[in-house]
């Protein structure tokens, strides 16, 4: 009925309400194979074609081979032996993606970073609080986040070499190692990939006999 | 070096606004060019699937009823395709149907170019859904905002009867804009590890020995156009802070950009059209000046961090962290959330609603002033219409019936302004104050105080200037918040379209008055002041008052 | 002159009383709701009233005092508003009283068939009718002259005291009914049916009972309701938004949000500066016919001037003679000159003795005592004298003149045709002298450009308004008095033709054009042009025609007229803008007073660091309610124009109403918060 009110002012010729509504019946069903289904299945097509690693998750394989994970998504660790990641909500469930969403002025944020604070007093305790950087006690946007500042890595460095044996210097130039830099030497952060740096201490413990089985 | 990087992207998308707009002025202006010669064989096996004999201009309320009937038609279908999910067609992650207020809520939500997000994209949409629905909505509601917009420039500066042909414009957005460009995007992103799969959610063995669930999919090519058709709505529930979404510092710029440099260069494409290119250059600056204030006092705010964190003795030289990725840190984060609010795209990669209160001011301001280089042609079309506002208020001061492009602003077109920026603060506030007075509103705020203002206000900011970020925090997938926000949007979209393309049509019909020493120039810096003294003050005054008993409160009670 | 002797007079006691009674009567919601922003006022002054009359039903006991302030102050708001429309109404009305005793019944003298005259009512009288008026007697009707001469005191309408004369046929036979015959007698056939005269036209127009909103009036009323619209939004949902985090808004205080953010001082003055913009033309004696042509006015982007009457004085006078053939410029043809012009009483033959008097000339018209004067005649183009020797004296256009003296048998000299060409180049006017077979010399007449016309058509200019002269001279002419004029473009040899075909094209290039005229002929060009202005002196036809009537009949007056309009436009722009800059301030005011109570922190945005919330919300209020009348003046004279640049009258008054506008609240809710803060 709509339509036909509409005609009846716009049209200049007597048909153009059925012939509008007729070309738009048709360019709804073009683009929709176009853009909903042409598009992104060549899409797929190209990208698998061309890079083959990329598109699917960029997977990262331990020492053995075995999958471990994506380079892109943070995992818990909860070992406190392993750097730690940032504070993920939802514990680096990649299932799903997101966080508490707490505002700056809500109490709950505070109490959590509170509970933090403590829990790395307890376990870092020759680490003074000053040093330890607001990264390491936030919760990521995505919580996935699979990056720390370098930063957050060097602090970790003393209760690491203590609860593992390996030398703090040892422990320094694999956080090195594993630092990214700005992209371009420009854009973002330093970062230090914890999976992958965790993936050569894990490594590194394995070479030791002190440390656990990492091997799977 | 944050300033830098933030500095770099800014002259980057400076450099990119001429020829881009000249690009999309060769596409449009329907003179002919080489463009013609490279689309032109598709484009005519387009025009013949879609019955299109002969391509000439319409009236601006056939040009209306044109691209309304089409987007009617497919939120329809998207509605179907939701809510028919199971049957298991690219589906294999076996999502089920989406239920009915939500499916409502998404499809109005992609069609109006918002992609508000009531939903976890990984949660609750199968893959044919995120192409078929999602992906085909980016395109085509993008597709209609660009033509809306190009008409709309026609009307004002052409003569005679007919602002093009809505089809035509229609096509030429998809093939020579939008879906040559996304497929480019799609594979840089990929080569930058994008993922663009067809396979289920992977299940892997941690370091630590958990299974881990990671859902993946055909992201990279959502991705692209997402940005490029300042869409916004994520593959995944945190968007580009999704390390998928976003992996690096790269494609963080690489998204900044396409979603910004179209809404940017169009100014351009109107100095084109204008046959004034410092007309055009006049209306980017008024949106670069307010942009550039916005940019910077985010930045600043965010960088300053949380006042709750100062007395903790931890190290929060860093600025606030809380939401955000370490590989984009604060000035990455700051700049994407700058853009992607003012281009109305609402991705996000970091979570608005632990930004800080001046910080998440920021973005809200830019929705509620809608005109800081704005989504898909709506941005430079309200721009245009504050424009006519300050020629309509300064006109008078010179003593002549104000004209704008040498039409004379009359009663007829202030009515029709008149809606539109009453319609603005209408959608926001009542259904601001309806949420707050009701409990299902009030149900899905999730922090408590100023903050709770914020959420809410923010929701229907983002939803009224299709935008579709949100302080995420809020619990929206309800009935009330799914069919308020719904109802918003549509209002937030078709109202101040419509009216716009009314006042073209009636600026088309004018007889232009010469330009003389008298009249009163549009192409000047006093005018850009002018341009932006009239946004804040018609423009922005307006919420003041919410504004301060939300973010403003909240800044002043945790400083 | 005189005629802003008779405005002036309008701020009179008897005057501001009249406004005040008015003011109160316009209380009357039914006509307030015509102004919606002073209605939503009106609207919430009666929410406070009942507030404060009874309290228990609102639960306001407390808050009686404040209440009532409240009250009090929006009642003052809506009264100074009301105050400024009436008075600027009552100076219309003042005018149209006086119009309104010129207009007393009169008898009339019809003529009937036979020739007989009936004495009748002049309200009986009819279109078609013929009436006498002779001597003393008052003009019964519009009307145009069929027969007679006489002279008229039109002192009534116009203001001028010195009667004109008025005659059948040609371009001075209309007559106005209400003016007085002071000698003679005429015969007019009415023009007019009773009720529909020019001064009941021009009373009604006074009165504003046919004042129409003009389309900028209508367009910035429109965006003022939106603005009110949106604030009433914006203030209706800040109750619940506060009561989220816990404050309860009285609604006395929203309402005075309310109020401060509407764009009242606009609205309260909005009518007042579109009656007092009519009334300023009218201070000129010209008569709009509607608000339209007074905006339209200040649009005008070219303007079609007669030369004679408008440009120059209209008369060609004697400003040199030259000598030719063998005679030398001397005393023999200063005194030709002299005896051919004494008995000739037109201006250009007065203007010959004049100039000689004028700059000490010698001459000697003795010889011409007694002879016989030969007026001019179309048909011979000369005038002279015969004199008593004989000798025949002859004065005239130069072949008329060459060819009486071929036809006596004489010679004409060699070089007059080339002198007499030169004068014309020059735009002036030869007039050969001759007696008997010879041609002694010529006469150069000059037609003047009146002082101070290069410098406005100079003013017209940096308006971005063109000029463009039409005159009846051949184009040698009009180019020198163009030049000297410092007109735009000219019309030699022009027709009323060719003055439609200017104005077309003008007008097809998107011009507005403003042109004069009085004549019958002009009047298809006066209704074509945008902005027409007949001459009173002139035809009915013209004034018909036209859609304003300058009732001094100065020509020159449309540049008055065009100054007028855009100060009309400029004072509604600026008070606009005015009003909408003083919300930063308001909203510096009383956002923090309203939450301050709850939120102790919002005193960081109390950057006038008023004395407590409910004497910066009363400040605001306050200044709210007195700017008005502070502005009253304003509305009424019209914000000071200068011819300038479109850019730079922006900036200048971008500086004053839209920068003033922002500092003056804060200096003036500052100041009256001082005081206030004594009692709260």
């Amino acid at each position: 009925m709509r339509t036909n009110a509409f005609a009846a002012t716009a049209g200049n010729k007597p048909d153009s309400s059925g012939s509008i509504l007729w070309q738009a019946l048709r360019s709804s069903l073009v683009f929709i194979v176009l853009c909903g289904v042409v598009y992104p299945l060549v899409s797929t097509g190209a990208a698998q074609l061309l890079f083959p690693r990329e598109a699917n998750g960029s997977l990262v394989k331990d020492g053995s081979g075995q999958i471990v994970g994506s380079a892109l998504i943070g995992q818990p660790f909860k070992d406190p032996k392993y750097f730690q990641g940032r504070v993920s909500s939802i514990e680096y469930n990649a299932a799903g993606s997101g966080s508490n969403n707490y505002a700056p002025s809500n109490p709950a944020l505070l109490e959590r970073v509170n509970t933090s604070i403590a829990q790395w007093r307890t376990e870092n305790p020759d680490v003074p609080i000053e040093q330890l950087p607001i990264a390491l006690i936030t919760n990521s946007g995505s919580g996935l986040d699979p990056h720390i500042t370098p930063q957050s890595a060097a602090v970790q460095i003393p209760r690491i070499s203590k609860l593992t044996g390996l030398d703090e210097a040892e422990l320094k130039q694999l956080v090195e190692v594993n630092t990214e830099g700005r992209s371009l030497g420009l854009f973002g952060e330093n970062r230090v990939n914890v999976l992958k740096l965790n993936l050569q201490l894990a490594d590194r413990l394995a070479g030791k006999s002190t440390a656990p089985q990492v091997k799977g | 070096m944050e300033m830098v990087q933030i500095a770099v992207v800014v002259v980057i998308l400076l450099a990119l606004v001429k020829p881009l707009g000249t690009y999309v002025y060769h596409v449009f202006s329907n003179e002919a060019n080489w463009t013609d010669k490279v689309f032109g064989p598709f484009e005519r096996l387009l025009y013949k699937f879609i019955g299109i004999k002969n391509r000439d201009g319409m009236s601006w309320k056939k040009y209306a009823l044109s691209f309304i009937v089409t987007n009617l038609i497919l939120t329809a279908a998207a509605y179907l395709l939701l809510r028919l999910q199971w049957i298991h067609l690219f589906n294999p992650n076996g999502m089920e149907g989406m239920e009915a207020t939500l499916s409502f809520n998404t499809v109005i939500s992609f069609i109006t170019n918002t992609n508000l997000q009531h939903y976890s994209g990984e949660s609750a949409l199968s893959y044919f859904s995120q192409m078929a629905v999602i992906m085909m909505m980016m395109f085509t509601s993008a597709a209609t905002g660009f033509s809306v917009a190009i008409a709309f420039i026609r009307g004002l500066t052409s003569r005679g009867q007919t602002i093009g042909h809505f089809f035509e414009d229609f096509v030429k957005a998809h093939t020579r804009i939008f879906l040559p460009a996304s497929f480019v995007i799609t594979l840089v992103l990929v080569a930058l590890q994008v993922p663009q799969t067809l396979d289920p959610t992977l299940t892997v063995k941690t370091l630590e020995g958990a299974a881990q669930q990671i859902a993946i999919g055909p992201v990279a090519s959502l991705e692209s156009i997402k940005h490029l058709g300042t869409n916004g709505g994520g593959f995944f529930g945190v968007n580009s802070a999704h390390p998928f979404e976003n992996p690096n510092p790269l494609t963080n710029v690489i998204e900044i950009l396409s979603m910004w440099v179209l809404p940017a260069a169009l100014p351009y494409t109107f100095g084109r059209f204008a046959k004034s290119k410092k007309q055009g250059w006049v209306i980017f600056s008024a949106m670069m000046v307010l942009f550039l204030v916005c940019l910077t006092t985010v930045y600043a705010a965010e960088k300053a961090g949380n006042p709750v964190f100062g007395g903790l003795g931890i190290d929060a030289s860093q600025g606030s962290m809380e939401g955000k990725e370490v590989r984009f840190g604060i000035a990455g984060s700051a700049l994407f959330t700058a853009v992607t609010t003012a281009a109305t795209t609402g991705s996000v990669n970091n979570m608005h609603d632990t930004l800080t209160p001046i910080g998440g001011l920021v973005p809200m301001a830019e929705m509620m002033l809608n005109v800081v280089f704005g989504g898909k042609g709506v941005g430079l079309i309200n721009m245009l219409m504050y424009a006519i506002l300050a020629v309509f208020l300064c006109g008078l001061m010179v003593g002549r019936t104000p004209e704008f492009l040498g039409r004379k602003i009359e009663p007829r077109e202030v009515k029709l302004i008149a809606v539109a920026i009453l319609a603005h603060p209408f959608i926001i506030l009542v259904p601001t104050a309806l949420a707050l007075l009701t409990d299902a509103g009030r149900a899905g705020i999730t922090n408590p105080g100023f903050h709770g203002i914020s959420q809410v206000l923010y929701e229907f900011a983002s939803s009224a200037a299709n935008n579709g970020s949100g302080f995420e925090g809020l619990g929206d997938n309800t009935t009330f918040w799914n069919i308020s926000t719904g109802l918003v949007m549509l209002l937030g979209r078709y109202i101040s379209i419509i009216a716009m393309l009314a006042v073209a049509g009636s600026l088309l019909r004018k007889q232009p008055v010469p330009e003389t020493i008298g009249t009163f120039r549009t192409d000047n810096a006093l005018f850009t002041g002018l341009l932006i003294g009239t946004v804040l003050l018609i423009g922005a005054l307006t919420f003041m008052p919410a504004v301060a008993l939300g973010p403003i409160a909240e800044y002043l009670t945790i400083r | 002159m005189m005629t802003n002797n008779r405005q002036k007079r309008m701020l009179t006691a008897d005057a501001v009383q009249r406004a005040l009674k008015e003011s109160l009567l316009k209380l009357n919601p039914v006509t307030m709701v015509k102004n919606p922003v002073m209605f939503v006022v009106e609207v919430c002054t009666v929410i406070v009233l009942l507030m404060t009359v009874f309290p228990g039903y609102f639960h306001s006991e407390d808050r009686i005092g404040f209440n009532l302030t409240v009250f009090l102050i929006l009642l003052f708001t809506v009264l100074f508003a009301n105050f400024a429309e009436a008075l600027a109404e009552g100076r219309g009305k003042a005018q149209a009283d006086s119009l309104k005793k010129t207009k007393q019944e009169v008898m009339a003298n019809k003529l009937v068939e036979g020739g007989s005259i009936n004495v009748i009512k002049s309200t009986e009288l009819h279109r078609g009718d013929l009436v006498i008026a002779s001597q003393g007697e008052m003009i019964p009707c519009d009307g145009e002259v069929v027969e007679g001469v006489a002279s008229v005191d039109e002192s009534a309408i116009t203001g001028e005291s010195a009667p004109v004369i008025k005659e059948a046929g040609g371009d001075f036979n209309s007559v106005t009914g209400g003016t007085r015959v002071v000698s003679d007698w005429i015969k007019i056939r009415v023009i007019s049916e009773p009720g529909e005269s020019f001064i009941d036209r021009m009373i009604s127009l006074v009165e504003g009972a046919k004042r129409q909103k003009t389309p900028n009036e209508i367009a910035l009323g429109t965006l003022l309701t939106s603005l009110t619209l949106i604030f009433l939004i914006v203030v209706v949902t800040l109750g619940p938004i506060a009561k989220f985090v816990g404050i309860e808004l009285e609604v006395p205080v929203l309402i005075a949000l309310l109020v401060c953010l509407i764009p009242t001082t606009i609205g309260g003055l909005l009518s007042a500066i579109g009656i007092a913009g009519m009334d300023r033309v009218a201070q000129y004696n010209v008569l709009a016919m509607s608000g339209k042509a007074v905006e339209a006015a200040g649009d005008i982007n070219t303007m079609i001037l007669d030369k004679t009457g408008t440009i120059t004085f209209g008369n060609r006078m004697a400003s040199e003679f030259v000598a030719v053939g063998s005679h030398v410029k001397s005393a023999e043809l200063l005194n030709w000159a002299a005896i051919s012009s004494l008995k000739d009483e037109t201006p250009e033959g007065r203007s010959v003795l004049d100039y000689m008097k004028r700059n000490g000339l010698p001459f000697d018209t003795l010889g011409a005592e007694g002879g016989e004067f030969i007026p001019f005649r179309a048909v011979t183009r000369m005038s002279g004298i015969d004199l008593p020797d004989g000798r025949q004296v002859r004065k005239g256009a130069v072949d008329a003149v060459r060819n009486w003296v071929l036809s006596q048998g004489g010679i004409v000299p060699d070089d007059l045709t080339g002198k007499a060409n030169v004068i014309a180049s020059a735009g002036g006017t030869p007039l050969a002298v001759a007696v008997d077979k010879d041609v002694v010399g010529l006469i150069y007449l000059k037609d003047t450009v009146k002082p101070g016309m290069s410098e406005r058509f100079e003013q017209l200019r940096q308006m971005g308004i063109k000029t463009i002269m039409c005159t009846g001279d051949n184009p040698l002419t009009a180019a020198t008095i163009a030049k000297e004029a410092g007109v735009d473009g000219y019309i030699a040899e022009s027709t009323p033709e060719d003055k439609i075909e200017v104005i077309r094209r003008e007008q097809a290039e998107g011009k507005l054009v403003a042109m004069t005229g009085d004549g019958t002929n002009d009047a298809p060009a006066l209704a074509q042009a945008d902005v027409g202005i007949a001459m009173n002196s002139g035809t009915t036809a013209a004034k018909e025609a036209a859609n304003m009537v300058d009732l001094d009949s100065d020509p020159s007056k449309i540049i008055e007229v065009v100054a007028i309009g855009k100060q009309l436009l400029m004072t509604r722009g600026a008070l606009t803008t005015f009003s909408i800059a003083n919300d930063i301030a308001k909203y510096f005011a009383i956002i923090p007073a309203m939450f301050m109570i709850v939120i102790p922190q919002m005193n960081a945005l109390n950057v006038m660091k008023l004395g407590s919330p409910y004497s910066a919300i009363l400040s605001a209020l306050i200044f709210n309610a007195v700017i008005i009348p502070f502005l009253i003046p304003l509305a009424m004279k019209g914000v000071a124009y200068r011819p300038m640049s479109g850019s730079r009258l922006l900036g200048r008054n971008l500086l004053i109403y839209g920068l003033g506008g922002m500092l003056a609240p804060f200096i003036g809710i500052k100041l009256i918060d001082l005081v206030v803060h004594i009692w709260v």
